[in-house]
């Protein structure tokens, strides 16, 4: 008995110090994060909208996830490709912390068609710079 | 026609209607263009603010948190700024040179600010002195309280009356069911202050029991856009709508411009906010954008550089990245043409002393347009 209180508390210390959050927690965490920063853009279904690149089903996007992380972070300018369209616009940093960044990168990644099997955990936006 | 073609049609027909939704069908190209322009500053991520010193002598914002003075082609960074809650469209917003600047050196900026108890920011409105690229004697005007996270909303535009009144917006915050139509809460309003902070006895709420007597008018959503008409010396100011329904609006003291109450705009997922579009006390827009243009800088131009363009109202916008030439009769759009299309998102416009229209335009820097 002794023993399995122990476990129980190594258990949940283990998960606490992780910062740990379920996948479906964050991704629901991260649509209220898209609602309020990306929406007006990127619009409901991610399909962009004037000038603004999809979210939704596109390669840019999937094709170096750190990096999107990384615009997610702290913004993008210039020119890039998505889906074979050419986009030139400015996306200026959004100011989120490191758990929202995971958490709205878990939303985009993993909604309208999207899905991606790995959890955006917030030691992995801490890293990237 | 076979069948087969004929279901063609009828689906080219139905998914041009889809695509054509989102373009903007009223708004005219010129018939020639008849002005170019050049880039007097380059390379600014969000060019926010902008006044005028003299024709060649500028303040300027980058939304990011930093003030620059422009001169002759000299570009020098201001120092002393407040700390600035850079979140969303938060940040360091619009500049405005006081009245009598010559003399007094005085300058008033809006940005979201940190201060207070609760986490996030709302939008501040500052006073300094401008010394040798310095700010001195930086004095907080107003700061509009309930700090929040989120990223909406915050305004903000500033100008002054004949009297040197202060007059500047912060937008809803995100809170539209709370904040636009409560007069004991900050957001969604436009607010009038004395150049030294006091709140005018003349201010439409001076004698009411309401907690923020610095308001002016209520019921906004997001003004980005405020000038005076150079003619009826009134306050114009645009806001941005949700889906659909940006608006100008002639600003009234006291008056309630209706939002969230009445609306012609949707909400982004085209769920109905409201069936009303208008209201019992309740102010109209004298012009209202289907679809959005999201409006983002305004003035007028007054000058006799521009052939045709003396009087006539100019507006950015973010979303369709041209400026907006808009001919009134009184306060009446009559029409509408597109001015440097596809520039880039129009952040702000702004008249320069001798009459030069100036842009700002996202990820492009300070553009001034020049006759042909």
């Amino acid at each position: 008995m002794k023993f399995l209180i122990i476990v129980y508390f190594l258990i949940s210390f283990f998960f606490l110090s992780q910062n740990f959050k379920s996948k479906e927690q964050s991704i629901k965490d991260g649509y209220e994060i898209y609602q309020d920063f990306c929406l007006r853009c990127h619009m409901s279904e991610g399909e962009g909208s004037k000038g603004i690149p999809p979210l939704a089903k596109s390669d840019y996007l999937f094709n170096d996830i750190e990096n999107s992380i990384y615009v997610v972070k702290n913004g993008m300018k210039g020119e890039i490709i998505v889906n074979n369209v050419k986009y030139n616009n400015v996306m200026e940093s959004p100011g989120l912390d490191d758990e929202e960044v995971a958490d709205v990168m878990n939303y985009i990644l993993n909604s309208w068609g999207n899905s991606y099997d790995k959890l955006i955990t917030y030691e992995e936006v801490l890293k990237i710079k | 026609m076979s069948m087969k073609n004929y279901l063609f049609y009828i689906l080219m027909i139905v998914f041009s209607g889809i695509s054509c939704a989102q373009e903007d069908t009223e708004i005219k190209s010129p018939k020639n263009i008849n002005y170019s322009y050049e880039i007097v500053v380059p390379d600014v991520e969000i060019p926010w603010g902008l006044s005028f010193i003299s024709e060649n002598e500028f303040l300027y914002t980058e939304k990011s948190g930093k003030i620059f003075k422009y001169n002759k082609g000299e570009i020098s960074e201001i120092n002393g700024l407040p700390d600035i809650y850079v979140r969303g469209q938060g940040g360091l917003l619009d500049i405005a040179i006081h009245p009598n600047y010559k003399e007094n050196k005085i300058i008033f900026f809006t940005a979201s600010s940190p201060i207070g108890e609760e986490k996030g920011g709302n939008t501040a409105l500052w006073k300094a002195k401008l010394e040798n690229n310095n700010l001195e004697n930086l004095k907080l005007m107003y700061k509009g309280e309930e700090n929040s996270t989120k990223g909406q909303h915050f305004g903000s535009r500033i100008i002054f009356d004949n009297m040197n009144n202060v007059y500047f917006t912060i937008g809803d915050r995100g809170n539209r069911d709370k904040n636009p139509q409560d007069l004991n809460r900050d957001g969604g309003k436009v607010y009038r202050l004395s150049e030294n902070g006091e709140i005018p006895e003349t201010n439409p709420f001076f004698d009411k029991s309401i907690s923020k007597k610095a308001i002016y008018s209520y019921g906004h959503r997001n003004p980005q856009g405020m000038t005076r008409n150079p003619i009826t010396g009134d306050i114009w100011i645009h806001e941005h709508g949700p889906k659909g329904g940006d608006e100008i609006n002639i600003v009234k003291p006291g008056k309630n411009y209706g939002w969230p109450k009445i609306t012609y705009g949707i909400n982004y997922s085209g769920t109905i906010i409201t069936d009303q579009t208008e209201g019992p006390d309740m102010e109209q827009p004298i012009y209202y954008w289907i679809p959005s243009i999201a409006p983002s800088g305004m003035s007028f131009s007054t000058s006799d550089i521009y052939p045709d363009w003396k009087n006539n109202l100019f507006v950015g916008s973010l979303v369709f990245e041209y400026l907006e030439r808009i001919v009134l009769d009184g306060s009446k759009v009559v029409e509408r043409i597109k001015v440097l299309d596809k520039i880039g998102r129009v952040r702000n416009v702004v008249e320069s002393p001798n009459g030069y229209l100036y842009v700002g335009v996202d990820g492009k820097g300070i553009i001034k347009i020049l006759p042909n």
